[in-house]
């Protein structure tokens, strides 16, 4: 199992802020990202959109990580400062 | 110490707590920033953060601040969520055996709130809703604190 969070403009593209995605639970950063394009292309599209990061348990990763049981997921569209 | 909320504060309060009992403290430097009305284009400005991410970027920021600057303290109080024209949305304060050091924290630490603090701003206005970036000037402003710094002349 895997929580996603979404941030910004990109849950108005996904129309959903958080979900878990149970079955099947994503393996790794690239799977969830293959699974989360292939039911909602415009999501995967603004996911790979510029300047758009990932952080898994809250500490922001590069490439493709490994996600475990109870894994947190958020995608992090540019920081707009407060 | 850094603290996000939804509710509205009293930036006179907070300064007024933090001031209190400073013996050692020749110095305390506080700035409110205030959400604009831009004309009435802007009805309510949506702040989000991310719990646990952007208290602790904001928290490494503030301890980054502390030791550049000789700080004794500092405070930074963020509201989320719906804040309306004319309410306070920020409050940043510093204390400081000397002036410079808490006029210059203070200045760095809303430098870089305004523009690489992990939050997600959107406008609501008569003309609708829209994602705020920040601005160049943001960004230029941020970066004067990454320079080596000026030798005194």
């Amino acid at each position: 199992m895997a929580r996603v969070l979404l941030f910004g403009r990109l849950r108005d593209v996904a129309g959903w802020r958080e979900r878990e995605l149970v079955d099947p639970a994503p393996a790794s950063l690239s799977a969830l990202r293959a699974a989360l394009t292939a039911e909602d292309a415009a999501l995967g599209e603004a996911l790979a959109g510029p300047g758009v990061q990932a952080a898994v348990d809250k500490a922001v990763v590069r490439g493709d990580v490994g996600l475990g049981p109870g894994s947190e997921v958020a995608f992090l569209p540019p920081m707009s400062g407060g | 110490m850094v603290r996000l909320q939804a509710e509205p504060f009293d930036a006179g309060a907070l300064l007024s707590a933090f001031s209190e009992g400073r013996r050692e403290t020749g110095a305390v430097v506080s700035f409110t920033g205030i959400a604009r009305a831009e004309a009435g284009s802007v009805e309510t400005l949506e702040l989000e953060a991310y719990p646990g991410f952007t208290d602790t970027a904001i928290e490494a920021m503030a301890a980054e601040a502390m030791a550049r600057f000789s700080l004794q303290d500092v405070l930074v109080v963020h509201r989320t969520g719906r804040i309306g024209p004319g309410e306070p949305i920020v409050f940043v304060a510093t204390a400081a055996a000397h002036r410079r050091e808490a006029f210059q924290a203070a200045d760095r630490l809303m430098d870089y709130l305004k523009s690489r603090a992990p939050f997600w701003k959107k406008s609501h206005g008569p003309d609708g809703a829209r994602w705020i970036e920040p601005r160049a000037e943001d960004y230029e402003d941020a970066a004067r604190w990454d320079a080596p710094p000026e030798q005194p002349r």
